[in-house]
């Protein structure tokens, strides 16, 4: 097809001084209550615990403050540009549920209020709690987790309890992972205390069950692992997977990130699995925050819905109340989880529907096999595991290692180029790398075929641009807020600085 | 199956665009596109959720009817605390937090993700300037889980396993806690020793603690104000203790503390870690929580945060300043098991409600606040403490919390907060339950927000709740 032209673009660019440059003595940025009481304050504070020099903080005037985290905000792209971020699922995050979280009844209602003063949240809660058993099968869920890799951690932590219970925790020692699993699986894992093995991606783009036969024993906790991957492969030995694991008296995840694809047909439970986990800011249109707040839905079977975190919603008559379950683990994190993004999560589930999830997961495959097709007509663009002929799912992993051998362009490269007009990063991949100079954008089902060509368009024209002329990709963006970092001196203690303080030490400027 | 009406949240929802695609790809049918999956794998048991509803303003109608069913501490008057706090929050934080760019984020580069990376790296900075120490990660998913990632930094740092935890802290923190530490028996666990507190004075009991110091520990972990409100005055003779037997001391504090009183690292605090909510963020029902770890910038601490952190760093063009990740290598995404724990989405938006919160305050804003606070939650213990059979446990040297004991009146808290429940008051957090030694006591919180008309009220209700 013909592409359309290339339309001009440029970042914001305000030349934005850290605030702690900014300010001048004595301006005020906002005015506390005075105290209506008499008492001195700083009586009252312990002899020895008086703060004797004022914080130095920025000294501001409230209008200077607003416009400069307004240049800050123009000097983001978000998901104002196109960003077509693989394994994040970017979505539209209807403002409607921001409308809505907002008002008092979310925003000032106490966690630790009565139940009966918090039914409207409860309901909600336990509510959206039933329709994500509906798409899994799993009976009971936990909204405590803040994120992906907190669910991931939760798993490894209700492995742990399950173990325990059964006087086998001594013995469970390993939990097994992929090579395309993401990084928290077997991290978190770690953390909890077992030993990782991690099975090689083999031909067909997943390991073979010889390899899983292989690596279980009675030493085996739990299986962790995601299906489809972040290529779009599914294994479609799943089934005989889970059955392996359970003979060896383990449990089996399923980390649910690529669940956009799948939505509606697969369940998690019917496939065989104990517990999985579902990224409310990614697949249920929650907004991500730059890295949440963010919830790890976790939801296991009723062998192991008496270990999940507490406290636990349970709906008597018509009252919902809070209950502690005796073998609960207790907390993976305060309360009852990020609140406000789990009525978000319900209020776009009740805006799309059984229907439009589905159309949603059609959308998003259709839409990423077009990209494919489209984005291998790229000449030097292949994919990972081209050899698995079969339509990949919601996402595709390509590689340009063929352009940087041609060119020496690499896809770090060609990824700051594109913000040159408007298109946000692609995702590269997880480690361990696969495929050399990969890169994994997933379309989703939010933006318009109109965007989609386009972004394809600006990828092809990087390319071509790689080809004639390597060095503009190589040190671009030129078009964007600031140029590319060099990268000296980031793990360097000499002169990394994460705060300003650390930074005017480090330049004699102290 | 297209729906009759194209779904307003996809670009693509219309059978022409479908068709084209489906054309474009060479296939005929939507299912042909999911031969990877076996047949024999597709559910067949769930229940199908209904259709959805296209209209915003009837999907509006329909939560907001569930909502109307809360009542909040906007509407009510409460004294809640205990972890989350009430707050002003400045209209500015929730302008900037609500900007598309900021909320809709992920990963772009650093160039184009420049304006939120120098945010955060101004969250770190201004936080920095409070604490007094020079690393900062960004934020974490609450104090509990600071906490957890502190106390396991410590053991990398120390090769130990044991580890002192105050037992006057928040019940649900410590269950966070021992979730890190793992506490049930699994192999890498860390051992958690108990350290008790004078149910007297509230401070930490030193005499228990000389007895559990050795060369076997870790860490001693306490908070100031610690969860029953009161300052650690002691908090320099521990820290000295700690380190006498070469353990880290790590301190819990609430940043909006500290314009009135000293960083834990004025005395030697080796990792200091606390809330984060306090700085603009709202309760959120318990979703406002954000957890923040610092150290003195030495390589042996920065090379154990488990965090994402961004360094203020230079570009390709000479005099220009960029901010990208430092030590990212050592995380989970960067390492897998063999990183620090793990990390992923935490609490990032909260960051920028956090430091344009802190540059709001400035240093005069954070003395005010503090001072307005001390003094508030002072004066409302003494003339809570006129109540018949009412006492206040710990009468000073506290900040917003504070224990008051009903145990003289005869009922219990669970009675005395229901009868102010009835008059639209939400009374302090029952702590007889997790605390029994303190009898029938509740945690009372008082801040900025409460007027001297709120204490009248409580104070009234309160002495009509407590005559039988």
């Amino acid at each position: 097809m013909t592409r359309s032209e290339i339309r001009p673009f440029h970042a914001a660019r305000w030349s934005e001084p850290v605030i702690m440059e900014m300010g001048s003595p004595g301006r005020r940025g906002t005015v506390p209550p005075t105290s209506w009481a008499s008492a001195d304050a700083a009586g009252l504070v312990p002899a020895g615990l008086h703060r004797t020099e004022a914080p130095g903080l920025p000294e501001m005037s409230e209008p200077d403050v607003l416009r400069h985290y307004l240049h800050l905000s123009q000097q983001t792209m978000g998901m104002v540009g196109i960003s077509l971020f693989g394994t994040c699922t970017m979505k539209y995050n209807p403002r409607i549920s921001e409308r809505i979280i907002a008002r008092p009844y979310v925003a000032d209602v106490h966690p630790a209020q009565d139940p009966s003063t918090m039914q409207g949240v409860l309901q909600i809660v336990d509510e959206f709690s039933q329709a994500l058993t509906s798409l899994s099968g799993m009976p009971a869920f936990t909204f405590q987790p803040g994120g992906g890799a907190a669910a991931a951690f939760t798993h490894a932590a209700v492995t742990r309890a399950y173990h325990a219970s059964r006087g086998e925790l001594g013995q469970r020692t390993e939990i097994i992972t992929t090579a395309q699993s993401h990084p928290s699986s077997p991290a978190t894992a770690s953390a909890a205390g077992f030993d990782i093995i991690t099975l090689p991606v083999e031909e067909d783009g997943y390991p073979s069950v010889e390899a899983l036969r292989a690596a279980v024993s009675d030493r085996t906790a739990a299986l962790m692992v995601n299906n489809p991957d972040d290529m779009g492969i599914y294994n479609p030995q799943i089934k005989e997977w889970v059955d392996i694991v359970h003979e060896a008296g383990g449990l089996c995840f399923y980390d649910h990130a690529n669940f956009n694809g799948v939505m509606t047909r697969l369940r998690a439970a019917e496939l065989g699995f104990d517990a999985c986990m579902f990224m409310l800011h990614k697949t249920f249109g929650v907004t991500k925050g730059g890295g949440g707040p963010a919830v790890g839905a976790y939801g296991c079977s009723e062998a192991l819905a008496p270990f999940l975190p507490g406290p636990r919603i349970e709906k008597v008559d018509d009252t919902y109340t809070l209950v502690e379950s005796p073998s609960s683990l207790g907390r993976i994190r305060e309360y009852l989880g990020n609140v406000p993004q789990v009525i978000a999560a319900y209020t776009w589930l009740k805006a799309m529907g059984g229907n439009g999830l589905r159309e949603a997961a059609d959308l998003s495959v259709l839409t990423n096999n077009y990209m494919e097709k489209r984005i291998l007509e790229i000449p030097g663009i292949t994919k990972a595991f081209p050899e698995m002929t079969k339509r990949r799912l919601e996402m595709t992993r390509f590689s340009l290692g063929d352009i940087t051998a041609e060119t020496g362009v690499t896809a770090v490269d060609i990824q700051n180029r594109m913000t040159d007009f408007g298109i946000d990063a692609y995702w590269l991949s997880h480690e361990p790398w696969i495929v050399p100079e990969p890169f994994t954008p997933e379309a989703g089902e939010a933006w318009s075929i109109e965007d989609i060509d386009y972004w394809i368009d600006v990828l092809a024209h990087v390319v071509d641009e790689a080809r004639s002329d390597a060095e503009l990709v190589k040190t671009s963006p030129h078009n964007q807020v600031v140029a590319r970092p060099n990268g000296a001196g980031l793990d360097d203690p000499e002169r990394w600085a994460t705060t300003w303080r650390a930074y005017q030490r480090k330049n004699g400027n102290h | 199956m297209t729906p009759l009406t194209p779904h307003p949240y996809m670009g693509n929802s219309t059978e022409a665009i479908h068709e084209r695609m489906l054309a474009a790809v060479g296939a005929s049918s939507i299912e042909e596109l999911f031969e990877q999956i076996p047949a024999e794998h597709y559910g067949t048991q769930g229940e199908t959720l209904p259709d959805g509803i296209l209209s915003e303003a009837t999907l509006e109608l329909h939560v907001d009817g569930i909502l109307r069913a809360n009542k909040n501490t906007r509407d009510n008057l409460s004294f809640l605390g205990a972890g989350s706090w009430q707050h002003h929050v400045p209209a500015v934080c929730d302008e900037i937090a609500g900007r598309s760019e900021f909320l809709t984020s992920v990963w772009g580069t650093p160039s184009s993700d420049h304006g939120r990376n120098q945010a955060w790296f101004e969250f770190s900075s201004q936080l920095g300037e409070l604490l007094d120490l020079e690393f900062v990660g960004l934020p974490v998913y609450s104090w509990g889980s600071a906490g957890g990632n502190a106390l396991r930094m410590a053991a990398r740092l120390t090769g130990r396993n044991r580890v002192i935890v105050t037992k006057a802290i928040d019940p649900e923190r410590r269950a966070v806690i021992e979730s890190y530490c793992g506490t049930q028996g699994s192999s890498r666990a860390l051992e958690i020793i108990d350290l008790d507190y004078d149910a007297e004075t509230g401070h930490t009991d030193l005499d228990q603690l000389a007895a559990q110091l050795d060369d076997t520990i870790a860490a001693v972990y306490i908070d100031t104000p610690n969860h029953l409100g009161v300052f650690e005055a002691q908090a320099a003779e521990i820290t000295a203790r700690a380190h006498a037997v070469g353990a880290e001391m790590i301190v819990g504090t609430d940043p909006l503390s500290l314009g009135i009183v000293a960083s834990p690292a004025s005395y030697g605090a080796d990792i200091v870690i606390g809330s984060t909510q306090p700085l603009g963020v709202p309760l959120n029902a318990g979703g406002g929580v954000g957890g923040f770890i610092a150290t003195r910038d030495e390589e042996r601490y920065a090379r154990e945060f488990p965090t994402l952190q961004v360094s203020i760093t230079e570009t390709l063009v000479p005099g220009e300043r960029a901010f990208g990740l430092t030590l990212f290598g050592q995380s989970s995404y960067g390492a897998r098991e063999e990183g620090n724990d793990w990390t992923g989405n935490s609490v990032y938006l909260w960051a920028i409600r956090n430091t344009v919160y802190m540059a709001l305050m400035g240093p005069a804003g954070f003395t005010e606040v503090g001072s307005t606070i001390i003094s508030n939650a002072h004066e409302t213990a003494k003339r809570i403490s006129g109540i018949d059979g009412v006492t206040v446990r710990f009468d000073s040297g506290f900040f917003k919390e504070f224990v008051v004991d009903f145990t003289g009146t005869g009922l219990t808290v669970a009675d005395i907060n229901e009868k102010l429940l009835a008059e639209g008051i939400f009374g302090g957090k029952d702590l007889s339950g997790d605390f029994p030694e303190l009898g029938q006591s509740a945690l009372y919180c008082v801040t900025e927000v409460h007027t001297e008309d709120d204490i009248e009220r409580l104070i009234s209700s309160l002495g009509k709740a407590v005559t039988r």
